[in-house]
């Protein structure tokens, strides 16, 4: 069946490409054509800027965009998983308010979920929300927040019962991050770079019509977002292939994917960069030693395994197969690769890594893959973490006791 | 004619990573087969015994399930499969320890022959093979346990109607009781990979003495053989040199990886069990971060060492030309994983893993035995690395 369709559908989002794209355009306006024509987002309902059809049928209309060079809506950051949880659980005010300005890129989201209290445990959230008239009143702290500097809003998990268990106590909103009571500071981390920041909270405001789902349902909100989240990569958009095209909208959205990757430029060292060992190796000479050797060896035997059990997963997706353990090893392998891939660098690189900046080899990548890869065991879950949902999501081990039920209120905190 | 022409033009396998179906069903017939004829009460049994396997056992995974002939060409009497459906077999093997001569005729010998004979060799030994009424072993190592085959001492000179060996062998899986032997050995004044080529024995012939070996793994049993003046024909020609006998090791490093990884699941799927059953400070072990995290980082490392093993398997049976480095790579993460997880597994019994009516000291013998049988996992980070030219 898909056959037939794919070829009319492909047929279709042809002909309208034909009479609609023009790379002079604006990028806001030509997001927005594709917004209203449904072209952008195929997958979502008819009614919110989308065609209701099938990701198999989204991916051929994707392709025949990226086909003539057209560029897509925008879908760096954290706007589509802002939109993945409006479409999801907001009211039909909301959606109309957010969905298209999220797709033409006019406004920019940022996430405010963790806190300085609450890192892995996320359902310990203290960041208040207090109904004042037509206002909730926010007050608290949320932190690792990209982009939170150039941000028009934010998702906000904040509490408004303590008196409720941990879960059930919170609700999720949308706030302004442009007004008096938001204060976005960056924050410094021990690699240089400034990705993410902390955002204070002093009496901002959030008007009633912005609370996404009911008073209480928060976290089950929040968790369509993390799912989203999961799915998606790693927030990291991908490089963008169309470097040389002409035309002001090439221009635009170039200057826009510029600022959007900002904040990632060091993710790839952070991973370990094992791609570039052997040369590393063979570039000091250090590959005639055999203690390296093994080391070299082992780290790659490691990352190659890791690579194939991910296409092992995939292929049990694609085939339709329960998903098998393999799934859910991803982010715990990735953390083992990247040290060990730190600490192999460090033997390739010998004194020379007591060096920092251009003084170090590679023009100082080697020394950022020596202080980034601490983040990657981290950031998105903690091999810890990831350790537990193994343990009891797979292996389907016992929970280890709780200390946080009945009220929050008096749940033992930071 | 037009199709083995047209064969040759065809793009190389591509490399899967899923099994098909058809594999998953041969896998769970092994399964059942071994679940019936292989329990641990068996085992035991049979690692007992100098022979080490049952006959019986044996006729009926060759008859029923014509398991050593299942990479075997059809032309030769095999079931005419590849080194994937080769590699599932072991893997279950390795998981369920079956003692059987199989690594040692089907992967060993079988290989050698197919690598190194003439046509009419191959007509004339393979067949039997198949069917399971020759058992043939592969002797290469000798009293130093070196795997490159350049270290070989076994000399073969030329007489009237043959070669006559002269040396000793070792190490050689199921040697005591094989059929036939296939033995590496050079000719004189040869040194190095040079003059180097293999040789059939007819195990029951004279001019050889056969010794069991004391093996810590008793469920593989290896022998010492020495040969004086032991009459033997040349398998193939002297030609090829250490070329067939480098393939044939390559591939036993890739079908013992796959016996690894079975043999891995086994002790991990044990080592789960017991941390739900086993109760401590009135909670079951596994509720404990420490045994949960200690778990978790086990299957992480049994499921790596598996994908290397498969995708092994698979470009080997794709003749992609990287697959030399692939074994030498699958058999060192495979060697890594198949101890460490019998340590994780052991710690986690906690005493009663040390005991002998445990089952776990069966399994981690083998991976013992494993870790260094075809050589260790610093030799094959050593070939990988040569073979990727760093």
């Amino acid at each position: 069946m898909s056959k037939v369709n794919e070829a009319e559908i492909r047929a279709e989002v042809r002909e309208w490409i034909a009479a609609n794209w023009n790379p002079d355009m604006s990028l806001v306006e030509w997001r927005g054509k594709l917004a209203d024509s449904g072209w952008g987002m195929p997958q979502w309902p008819k009614q919110w800027y989308g065609r209701g059809l099938p990701l198999a049928l989204a991916r051929a209309v994707e392709e025949e965009l990226s086909n003539v060079g057209a560029v897509s809506v925008a879908k760096s950051g954290v706007r589509l998983l802002a939109a993945a949880t409006l479409l999801e659980h907001g009211s039909d005010p909301q959606k109309k308010k957010f969905l298209r300005r999220i797709l033409t890129g006019e406004d920019t989201w940022c996430q405010f979920f963790s806190e300085p209290g609450s890192g892995s445990d996320l359902a310990g959230a203290t960041t208040r929300a207090d109904l004042n008239g037509d206002y909730w009143i926010i007050n608290g702290q949320k932190v690792w927040t990209t982009s939170a500097h150039h941000a028009d809003h934010g998702l906000l998990l904040a509490r408004t019962d303590w008196d409720a268990p941990k879960h059930e106590g919170m609700t999720f909103f949308v706030i302004d991050v442009k007004q008096p009571g938001v204060d976005v500071q960056p924050l410094k981390q021990m690699n240089g770079h400034a990705s993410f920041n902390q955002v204070f909270f002093t009496d901002a405001k959030v008007p009633l019509e912005n609370r996404v789902g009911g008073v209480g349902e928060g976290w089950k909100v929040a968790m369509t977002t993390l799912a989203h989240e999961r799915r998606g990569a790693d927030g990291l958009p991908p490089p963008s292939k169309r470097g040389t095209r002409v035309g002001r909208i090439h221009a635009e959205e170039r200057a826009e994917t510029e600022k959007a990757n900002q904040p990632y430029k060091w993710y790839p060292q952070r991973a370990g960069r094992v791609d570039l060992v052997i040369d590393r190796a063979k570039e000091t000479g250090v590959n005639r030693d055999p203690d390296v050797r093994q080391e070299i060896a082992r780290l790659m035997i490691m990352a190659k395994s890791a690579e194939w059990t991910a296409r092992r997963a995939r292929a049990a997706q694609q085939q339709g197969r329960p998903q098998g353990p393999e799934g859910s090893l991803g982010k715990l392998a990735a953390s083992n690769v990247a040290r060990a891939a730190s600490r192999v660098h460090t033997m390739i690189t010998g004194t020379e890594a007591m060096l920092t900046g251009s003084a170090s080899p590679r023009d100082g990548i080697i020394a950022e893959i020596l202080v980034s890869v601490p983040a990657v065991s981290i950031a998105g879950g903690t091999d810890e973490i990831q350790r537990n949902i193994i343990a009891e999501r797979v292996l389907d081990l016992p929970k280890e006791p709780r200390f946080d039920t009945g009220p929050f209120r008096n749940v033992r905190k930071n | 004619m037009n199709a083995s022409d047209e064969s040759k033009i065809e793009p190389k396998r591509r490399i899967q990573f899923a099994f098909t179906d058809e594999q998953e069903q041969f896998r769970s017939a092994i399964r059942r087969f071994l679940n019936d004829k292989s329990p641990t009460i068996e085992v035991r049994r049979l690692m007992a015994t100098a022979e080490g396997y049952d006959p019986a056992v044996w006729r009926q995974l060759s008859e029923d399930l014509a398991l050593p002939g299942i990479h075997i060409p059809e032309q030769y009497g095999g079931a005419g499969f590849g080194m994937v459906e080769l590699c599932i077999v072991t893997e279950e093997f390795g998981r369920a320890l079956l003692c059987a001569p199989y690594f040692s005729t089907a992967v060993l010998a079988a290989n050698a022959i197919l690598n190194s004979g003439t046509e009419a060799q191959k007509a004339a030994l393979l067949p039997d093979i198949a069917k399971g009424a020759r058992r043939a072993a592969l002797a290469i190592t000798e009293s130093d346990g070196n795997w490159d085959p350049a270290g070989i001492e076994v000399v073969a000179t030329r007489d009237a109607d043959g070669y006559l060996l002269d040396g000793v062998k070792s190490y050689v899986v199921d040697g005591h009781t094989a059929d036939l032997l296939i033995v590496a050995a050079r000719t004189p004044e040869t040194v190095g990979r040079e003059g180097l080529a293999l040789f059939t024995f007819d195990g029951h012939a004279g001019g050889v003495e056969r010794r069991l070996l004391e093996s810590m793994d008793p469920t593989r049993k290896i022998a010492r053989i020495e040969f004086r003046r032991a009459h033997a024909k040349l398998l193939g020609n002297l030609e090829g040199g250490a070329t067939p006998i480098l393939r044939t090791l390559d591939q036993a490093a890739i079908a013992l990886a796959n016996e690894m990884v079975g043999g891995a699941q086994a002790l991990f799927d044990a080592a789960v069990n017991y941390a739900k059953l086993r109760v401590q400070f009135g909670r079951t072990i596994g509720s404990f971060q420490a045994i949960k995290h200690r778990l978790a980082d086990m299957l992480l490392d049994v499921e790596l060492a598996k994908s290397a093993a498969y995708y092994a398997a698979q470009a080997a049976a794709a003749d992609d030309p990287e697959w030399p480095a692939l074994a030498s790579l699958a058999k060192a993460a495979a060697s890594e994983t198949y101890l460490q997880t019998a340590i994780q597994c052991i710690q986690i019994h906690g005493g009663i893993g040390f005991t002998w009516d445990n089952d776990t000291h069966l399994w981690f013998k083998r991976a013992k035995s494993s870790e260094v049988f075809l050589g260790q996992p610093g030799y094959h980070r050593e070939l990988l690395m040569q073979r990727w030219g760093v």
